[in-house]
């Protein structure tokens, strides 16, 4: 009775192995326990047995071929009977079907869908859920600005109806601006965009790679001359703006008109904002702290000014409130004052982009085939991959850059 | 004080023993080569799985010393276990199971083959640890002996093992206490791929016993009648004078360490295999038995053909036990159920 | 009611379990004519006599197996380790052996064997002699892990333990032998698994055990003066952990201390503030905080081995910081 060989496990680990040699041929007689072949495993090269009596009537395996464990080598049976039933079917021609991408957890969908960046102890964000207190208006007592349990207690004590305090401390100059901020309070927030299944491909995989956000960068040159030149002339008049503010508005108009920019990974969606809340990152002793300019887009220059400032200078002095360094949709960090010509940022969950801004420098430029010196800074965009693909930021980077080479088109 | 086994010795064991006791012993040994060489054979088949030690080769030492001991004497030996578990009486088909895996395994489907155990017929395992079973054995001698019965533990060891610090400590103990063990040191001259001469001081075994004032002696371990000879007088000495014994028996195992070592070429060469072949103690016991009148050749076969149907009965018995059910994870952690953890059914 | 200390306390559990049961017997080294190194066994040898009372040679790994062989046919030894230390040594024959004999047999070798000793540091014996490796113990499927902190703990958990048909660790402590309590003269015993409120209070819950009580305790009084009420939870069994007194006050006072002598990584307090997070995250006000010892080996001299292990200024502080004062 004819019999297939298979290739044999010789040792714990193995998982295929290698003929180097048959010692038994086409028709030779071979007993039980005599060497068969001598094979190459992960461990050693060993000798392996025929465990039957008979003829080995076919080699399917051919010598330096590696074979998996299991898999058919020969046939042994007598000489004469048939074993067409016995050899291996032809390799299949079809093509080998790419490896499904693998399933990753998905990310839980109230993280980021939290927006709103408080700090709390658990215990605080039961007891404000349990009664009502709003956290967003409460200013906690804790380190780093945390809300526990005593402050819900004395929000609860003194009985004070729960308005979220002013967005900013700042007395703003919102003559033109108000009323569109009036009218987008009443708007929704935002609007939830469906993932196609390329983008729902694309989020999965790059889990993988990146930490929890994907990041993919983008840098971009800008010229900065004619800003340079209007800031030089509006030093001279003793104001205060200054690079910084005009990048953030020049950001903050290029959001509005790429609104794939200023959005959120949300786990099964995209939240596209449907306001720009742009964050500032503030250096401080022993960390960073990002307040928030709230509709950064529909604020005139002076006022973008005049309210960084504040913020900034409330963040050094630890006076920032919760609702003003949560909320943001985009960040902008600028380390050009410390020199610094070209880095990137890492995105602050849960938005889905920030720009790394570095220093204006006077260099070495070519305009049509001619050497000048030039006013040139570096921006680096880094985005979230789950949300945007490169042309997406590529093309938010030339909106950016076209405001601030040509100035006017922000007024 | 350590007699030696002389040919006197070994016919008075062919005249004295019963015929009958002398034939199951060739039994024992057909059954233990047979069932070995189809544990190589599942192993490749991938229906064993880790690690797999095989016993050829040395059937002379399990067969011979447990046919003087009781019923009611308890062994330990190391991973090397499938044959010393059969010939104390586990079931084929439920060691085979165990290989397998499957629930109705000797330990569960939860030991594999180096954690063998049966309390019934005194199988104290299958252990992993290169001499970490000799304290426990020696701990079964000292309950015997607190108990005040007139059991023995039977320690099988390899020689690589009388280095480790726990085979010092245990003798040292069994000596001190006058403690009813017998440490039997299979010596196939390997402790996987280093030569006893690569790894002892002291090529001589036995002679570490006058380290502990303890009775030793050396033993032809090829030789079934031999070593049953000498663990009569061991078993004897233990469980009248509660003393211990140091005993090597020198034999040689025909494959590899494990399944993953190859059997000759990578520190054993072919032609050393070959030899050692030549004196299987199977064949030379058959030997003495055919000169003695015992048995015929038609008798082997017979013999042979019993064999190896018990191991085919145990293929099938293994193949159709289930595996073990999800709840079988967390039995048997602790005596008591709390948690998560249960208890099985026995 | 009987005030003994907790040396005593352990040798009449010894006592009474050897009288109890002819298979309890006690193994180690200078158990016997010495009288215990720490004077545990005193009068044993005296009224049992050396075949239940075993004076070892210097080989702990080998005794330590000599006595899970002998509980694999029944026995129940009690093996001292003369301190904690020295079971690296057998840490084979515990984890290896007596740990996992139950499971790997099937379900057919309980292993009833008790071993025990001081663990934790004194006074300046330096690195080799004061580890508090209780979490190595209670890391382990198979083993159960006792540290009682009082006399009355001490007795009545020695004996669940030596009854216990699974191997049970039992850590004591040097500086905890010469201590007193009340311990009542009529036969009792303490479930292994239970946890005990050592004192009752409002404000923060102390988790602690072994010598760590009597460091949570001094800081109680402490911070009482200033009118912060302390809840201290004596776990006592760290495997099975009985994590429900906790839990429940932990609900009730929102904030946790865990104390405990050990390294502080990957220790036993690690696993507690996971299990309380875990439950009770919705009632927590602060971080669960730990005070442990310092992350080094012990080091001999006297300042630094006290910067070294826990101390009550060092658990007032942490209540404060978790009760966001100052």
């Amino acid at each position: 009775m004819a019999s297939r060989v298979v290739m044999p496990k010789l040792s714990d680990t193995m998982e295929e192995g290698r003929i180097l040699r048959w010692i038994k041929k086409e028709g030779d007689p071979v007993e039980t326990g005599q060497a068969l072949a001598e094979v190459e495993t992960d461990k050693a090269t060993v000798e392996m047995e025929a465990y039957t009596n008979g003829i080995v009537r076919k080699l399917v395996a051919a010598e330096g071929q590696f074979v998996k464990v299991g898999e058919q080598i020969a046939v042994i049976g007598t000489a004469d009977e048939d074993i067409s039933g016995l050899l291996p079917a032809p390799a299949d021609p079809a093509p080998v079907a790419a490896a499904a991408p693998r399933e990753l957890p998905a990310v839980p969908a109230d993280l980021a869908a939290a927006g709103r960046h408080l700090k709390a102890s658990p215990l605080a964000m039961r007891m404000a859920a349990e009664s009502g207190v709003d956290l967003k208006g409460l200013r906690g007592t804790g380190p780093q600005g945390r809300i526990i349990k005593r402050d819900i207690e004395s929000a609860l004590a003194t009985d004070a109806p729960q308005a979220p305090s002013g967005g900013s401390a700042v007395a703003p100059q919102r003559s033109r601006s108000l009323a569109t901020v009036t009218a987008r309070d009443a708007a929704p927030e935002s609007q939830d965009i469906e993932l196609s299944p390329v983008r729902r491909t694309i989020a999965k995989r790059l889990v993988q790679s990146k930490g929890p956000i994907p990041h993919f960068y983008l840098t971009i040159d800008v010229a900065m001359d004619r800003v340079w030149e209007a800031y030089k002339a509006l030093g001279e008049q003793k104001s205060s703006i200054s690079i910084n503010d005009v990048v953030i508005r020049a950001t903050a108009l290029a959001l509005r008109q790429h609104p794939d920019i200023n959005a959120s990974f949300a786990g099964d969606h995209v939240t596209q904002f449907a306001r720009v809340h742009i964050g500032m990152a503030v250096a401080l002793d022993d960390g960073l702290i990002t307040p928030v300019l709230r509709d950064a887009d529909l604020k005139p220059l002076e006022e973008i000014s005049a309210e960084a400032r504040t913020l900034a200078e409330r963040a050094r002095a630890r006076q920032l409130q919760p609702s003003e360094y949560s909320g943001a949709t985009f960040s902008i960090s600028n380390l050009g004052m410390m020199g610094i010509e070209e880095f990137s940022a890492i995105i602050n969950p849960p938005e889905a982009a920030i720009l790394a801004v570095g220093a204006v420098r006077q260099v070495p430029v070519a305009v049509d085939g001619q050497v000048m010196v030039g006013y040139r800074m570096k921006a680096t965009l880094s985005v979230d991959h789950r949300v945007a693909d490169g042309a997406s930021g590529a093309r938010f980077l030339q909106t950016l850059k076209r405001f601030l080479e040509q100035p006017l088109l922000m007024a | 004080m350590a007699t030696a086994t002389t040919p006197d010795h070994i016919s008075r064991q062919l005249a004295d023993t019963p015929k009958a006791t002398l034939l199951d012993m060739l039994y024992k040994m057909l059954l233990g080569r047979r069932f070995e060489e189809k544990c190589a054979e599942m192993y490749a088949l991938q229906k064993i799985g880790g690690f797999c030690h095989l016993y050829i080769g040395q059937e002379a030492v399990a067969i011979g010393a447990l046919s003087v001991l009781r019923p009611d004497d308890a062994i330990l030996t190391s991973y090397r276990d499938h044959v010393h578990a059969i010939v104390k009486g586990c079931d084929p088909g439920r060691v085979m199971a165990e290989l397998f895996g499957r629930r109705d395994g000797i330990s569960k489907g939860k030991g594999g083959s180096m954690h063998l155990f049966d309390r019934k017929v005194g199988m104290f395992g299958g252990h992993a640890i290169v001499g970490g079973h000799i304290p426990l054995a020696t701990g079964v001698a000292f309950a015997s002996k607190y108990q005040q019965k007139d059991q023995v533990t039977v320690c099988f060891l390899g020689e690589a093992a009388v280095n480790i610090g726990a085979f010092h400590e245990s003798l040292n103990m069994a000596a001190l206490w006058k403690l009813p063990c017998i440490y039997i040191v299979e010596n196939n001259r390997y402790g996987m791929g280093t030569s006893i001469e690569r790894a002892s001081a002291i090529y001589d075994v036995a002679a570490r016993a006058c380290a502990y004032d303890m009775a030793s002696e050396t033993v032809d371990g090829m030789d079934v009648l031999a070593v049953r000879d000498c663990i009569g007088r061991a078993v004897d000495r233990g469980r009248r004078e509660h003393a211990p014994s140091l005993i090597e028996a020198r034999c040689y195992r025909f494959m590899g360490h494990s399944m993953s070592d190859p059997v000759h070429g990578h520190y054993r060469t072919k032609e050393e295999v070959e030899e050692q072949k030549q004196q299987d103690p199977i064949k030379a016991y058959f030997g003495r038995l055919l000169a003695a009148g015992l048995i015929d050749q038609a008798g082997l076969e017979q013999l042979d053909r019993e064999a190896r149907e018990v191991v085919e009965r145990a293929i099938q018995f293994a193949e159709a036990s289930p595996e073990p059910s999800a709840d079988d994870l967390y039995a048997d952690v602790y005596s008591e159920p709390y948690g998560p953890f249960r208890r099985s059914e026995h | 009611m009987p005030l003994i200390t907790y040396r005593d306390a352990l040798n009449q559990a010894l006592r009474e379990e050897l009288r109890r049961d002819p298979n309890v017997f006690l193994m180690g080294e200078e158990v016997g004519v010495y009288q215990g190194a720490y004077k545990v066994s005193k009068g044993l040898l005296q009224e049992f006599g050396e075949r239940r009372i075993v004076d070892t040679p210097i080989t702990e790994e080998g005794f330590t197996g000599v006595g899970i062989g002998a509980a694999m046919v029944g026995l129940r030894p009690v093996i001292e380790m003369m301190t904690w230390n020295f079971s690296l040594l057998a840490m084979d024959q515990i984890i290896n052996g007596a740990a996992k004999m139950l499971y790997m047999s099937g379900g057919q070798f309980h292993i009833p064997i008790v071993v025990r000793g001081p663990g934790g540091a004194a006074h300046q014996l330096a690195a080799q002699h004061s580890q508090s490796i209780e979490s190595w113990y209670a890391h382990v499927p198979g083993l159960k892990v006792v540290a009682p902190s009082t006399p009355y703990d001490a007795k009545g958990l020695l004996k669940s333990a030596i009854r216990d048909d699974d191997p049970v660790i039992f850590f004591e402590g040097e500086t905890l032998y010469g201590s007193k309590g009340e311990v009542p003269a009529e036969d009792y015993t303490i479930p292994i698994g239970v946890a005990d409120i050592k004192r009752e209070g409002t404000d923060v819950t102390l988790v602690a055990w072994s010598k760590m009580v009597s460091v949570a305790m001094k800081a109680a009084e402490t911070l009482a003066a200033e009118g912060i009420s302390c809840e201290i939870v004596d776990p006592r069994s760290l495997r099975p952990f009985d994590d429900e007194p906790i839990l429940a006050s932990v609900r009730k006072t929102n904030r946790c201390v865990i104390v405990e002598e050990g390294w502080p990584y990957a220790g036993l307090g690690a696993q507690i503030a996971y299990q309380i997070q875990q439950t009770a995250f919705s009632d927590l006000d602060a971080p669960v905080t730990r005070v442990t010892g310092a992350d080094v080996p012990m080091p001999y001299a006297r300042n630094l081995e006290h910067m070294a292990m826990p101390s009550p200024a060092r658990v007032v502080a942490a209540v404060r910081e978790v009760l966001y004062l100052d």
